[in-house]
C-alpha cells in the first residue's frame, strides 16, 4: 500500500511490484566448500529487520527489471532507491 | 484460589450486579528473579506457561507482554480450528491441539466456544482435486478424520455456495473434516491467563523486553521498560516479532514479517454453518457467534511489520467470495485489520531449543498458528522443562534448516491456513 518510484519507470503503485525480499546476500563464491551452517545461512536466515531494511524490488508488471529499495518496514516509508550495482546509500 | 464458574456463580453474581465478580487474574509488578520468563502474552505464550505450572510444577514463572494480552494476533486470527494436515509430523503436532481443544472448555472453566462446526477446503482445478484427495488419505492414515465431497455434496453441506459450472474457478469438490472448527479467540487468552495465574504465574502486561542478557553462550535475564529481571530460561512467543527478539539475543531466524489482513461484516442471522476454505482463490469464510462474517484474505508479499496490510489483497479476496457466495454482494463489512506472522521457509512452525542456553523459541506459524494454541503451549512447556523437545515436536526444530530435513506443508497441504 505504497508508491514506489522505478528508477526506469517512475511512480508506480506498488502492486505492480514483486519484492525479492533482504538485499546484498551474497551469492556463495565457492558453493562445494560450504559447510551445512552456512548453507543454511545463505538460504534460509534472514535480518527480518523492524525498521530501515535493504532489500530487492522487481517491477513485474512494468520494465521488469531489479533494483534495491531502502525502506522502513514498521511504516512502510521509503528511503532510497538504487540500481543493481550501485552503492548501498546510508549504510 | 478462583471461584469456579459455573450456573451457580452466575445467578449468584446477577443478585448483586454482576458487580463483585473476582479478577481474573492480578496486575503484579514483576519480582526480581524468576524460574523462567515467557515473552508475549498471546495464546501460545499464555497456554505455555498454563502448562509449565500445571504439568511441570513450575510455578515461580512470568508471561511479560509488550500490550495487553491476547491483542496481538491472538485477537486478530479468523479463529479457524483444524488438524486436517498432509506430513505425518505435522498431522501429529495439530492433531494433538485438536485433542485438547476438545475438552478445552472443562479443563479451563472457562468457555471457549469451541464449535466442532467442520472444516471444508474446496478444490477448483484438477491439481486440487489431486492434492486434497491425497491428503484426505494422508489423513486416515494419521486417524484424523477426512472425507472427501463431490460438487453436489458440497452443495448440499454448504447451499450459499455457487456450484455453476460456469464461474471463472468451479467447484470441482472438497474435503470436510467434521471435528473441525472454530473458538473464541480471546476467550482461549483470558481463560489460560485465568488458568495461570491462578497457580501463581505472574502476568506482567504493559512490559516491553528491551534486551536479552547473555552470559557467554547462556542466558541471565531480560532487560524490560520495568526493569532487569534475572532468569535462566527464556521462552519466546512473540509471533511477528520473533526476529526483533532474536536480533537482541545476537540470534538470526529463518522467518519473514508479514502483515496478514482479514474482515468482518455487519452481523446477520444464521447463514454458513461451517467453515469453508478455498486456497486456490484464496478466499475463506465463516460465521461469528454474533453473526459477523469473518473472511480471511492473504499476506502482503512483502516484510512490513504494520498492522494493516494493502488494498490490493483485499479486493483479491472478495472478488473470490463474491463469486462464490452471490449471496454476500450487499454484505457490508464493519471492520478490517492486519496482523504480523512470521512465515517460515516451508511454512511449518518452530519450536524448539537455539545453541544459546536457556533460551527457547516457539515461532514460525505464520498465517495459522490460533489452530495449534493448546497444542503448542504443551509442547513449548515441555520442551522449556526438560531442555528436550517432546516427540511431537523433536521435527520442528530450529536445525531443520541446517539438515535440510523440513517439513514442507506450503505446496503440499492447505496454504491458506
Amino acid at each position: 500500500m505504497f508508491i514506489i518510484n522505478c528508477p526506469y519507470c517512475g511512480e508506480r503503485d506498488q502492486s505492480e511490484f514483486s519484492c525479492g525480499g533482504e538485499a546484498h546476500i551474497e551469492r556463495p563464491k565457492q558453493p562445494t566448500e560450504l559447510s551445512d551452517d552456512q548453507w543454511a545461512e545463505y538460504l534460509f536466515m534472514r535480518k527480518n529487520i523492524k525498521g530501515i531494511q535493504f532489500e530487492r524490488w522487481n517491477h513485474a508488471h512494468g520494465c521488469r527489471k531489479w533494483f534495491n529499495v531502502v525502506r522502513d518496514t514498521s511504516n512502510d516509508k521509503i528511503h532510497a532507491i538504487y540500481k543493481m550495482g550501485e552503492r548501498p546509500p546510508l549504510k | 484460589m478462583k471461584n469456579k464458574y459455573s450456573i451457580f456463580s452466575l445467578i449468584k453474581n446477577a443478585l448483586s450486579n454482576h458487580e463483585n465478580w473476582q479478577r481474573a487474574w492480578r496486575d503484579p509488578e514483576p519480582k526480581k528473579e524468576y524460574d523462567a520468563v515467557i515473552v508475549g502474552g498471546g495464546g501460545h505464550g499464555l497456554a505455555t506457561a498454563y502448562y509449565l505450572a500445571k504439568k511441570h510444577g513450575m510455578t515461580n514463572i512470568a508471561v511479560v507482554e509488550k500490550g495487553w494480552i491476547g491483542g496481538g494476533n491472538t485477537g486478530r486470527n479468523t479463529t479457524i480450528i483444524r488438524s486436517n494436515y498432509l506430513w505425518d509430523a505435522s498431522a501429529g503436532l495439530y492433531d494433538h491441539a485438536l485433542k485438547i481443544w476438545e475438552n478445552l472448555s472443562q479443563e479451563l472453566n472457562y468457555n471457549v466456544m469451541f464449535s466442532q462446526r467442520g472444516v471444508m477446503n474446496l478444490a477448483h482445478n484438477l491439481q486440487d482435486v489431486r492434492d486434497l484427495k491425497r491428503r484426505t488419505h494422508a489423513n486416515r492414515l494419521n486417524g484424523i478424520d477426512a472425507v472427501w465431497l463431490n460438487t453436489e455434496e458440497v452443495k448440499r453441506f454448504c447451499p450459499i455456495i455457487n456450484t455453476s459450472p460456469n464461474i471463472r474457478y468451479p467447484v470441482l469438490g472438497g474435503t470436510l473434516q467434521r471435528r473441525a472448527g472454530t473458538a473464541r479467540h480471546d476467550a482461549v487468552a483470558w481463560g489460560y491467563a485465568r488458568g495461570a495465574d491462578d497457580m501463581g504465574v505472574d502476568i506482567i502486561q504493559n512490559c516491553e523486553v528491551k534486551g536479552i542478557k547473555r552470559n557467554g553462550d547462556k542466558v541471565e535475564g531480560i532487560d524490560t521498560n520495568k526493569g532487569f529481571i534475572k532468569t535462566k530460561k527464556i521462552g519466546v512467543v512473540a509471533a511477528g516479532h520473533s526476529s526483533v527478539i532474536a536480533n537482541m539475543a545476537g540470534l538470526k531466524l529463518p522467518l519473514e514479517s508479514k502483515p496478514l489482513q482479514a474482515l468482518v461484516s455487519e452481523p446477520v442471522k444464521p447463514i454458513i454453518n461451517t467453515v469453508v476454505m478455498s486456497n486456490a482463490v484464496h478466499a475463506y469464510v465463516s460465521q461469528s457467534d454474533k453473526g459477523e462474517l469473518v473472511i480471511g484474505a492473504g499476506t502482503d508479499a512483502y516484510i512490513s511489520y504494520t498492522q494493516r496490510g494493502s488494498h490490493d489483497v483485499i479486493e483479491g479476496t472478495l472478488k473470490a467470495i463474491l463469486e462464490l457466495y452471490p449471496i454476500f454482494s450487499r454484505m457490508k463489512m464493519l471492520r478490517q485489520w492486519g496482523g504480523i506472522v512470521d512465515i517460515c521457509p516451508d511454512a511449518s512452525p518452530i519450536i524448539s531449543k537455539t545453541n544459546i542456553k536457556g533460551l527457547y523459541f516457539n515461532c514460525g506459524w505464520g498465517t495459522g498458528g490460533f489452530k495449534a494454541t493448546p497444542g503448542s503451549g504443551d509442547l513449548f512447556a515441555h520442551t522449556i522443562a526438560n531442555d528436550e523437545p517432546h516427540k511431537l515436536n523433536a521435527a520442528f526444530n530450529l536445525n531443520r534448516f541446517v539438515s535440510g530435513d523440513l517439513v514442507d506443508e506450503h505446496g503440499a497441504a492447505a496454504v491458506a491456513h
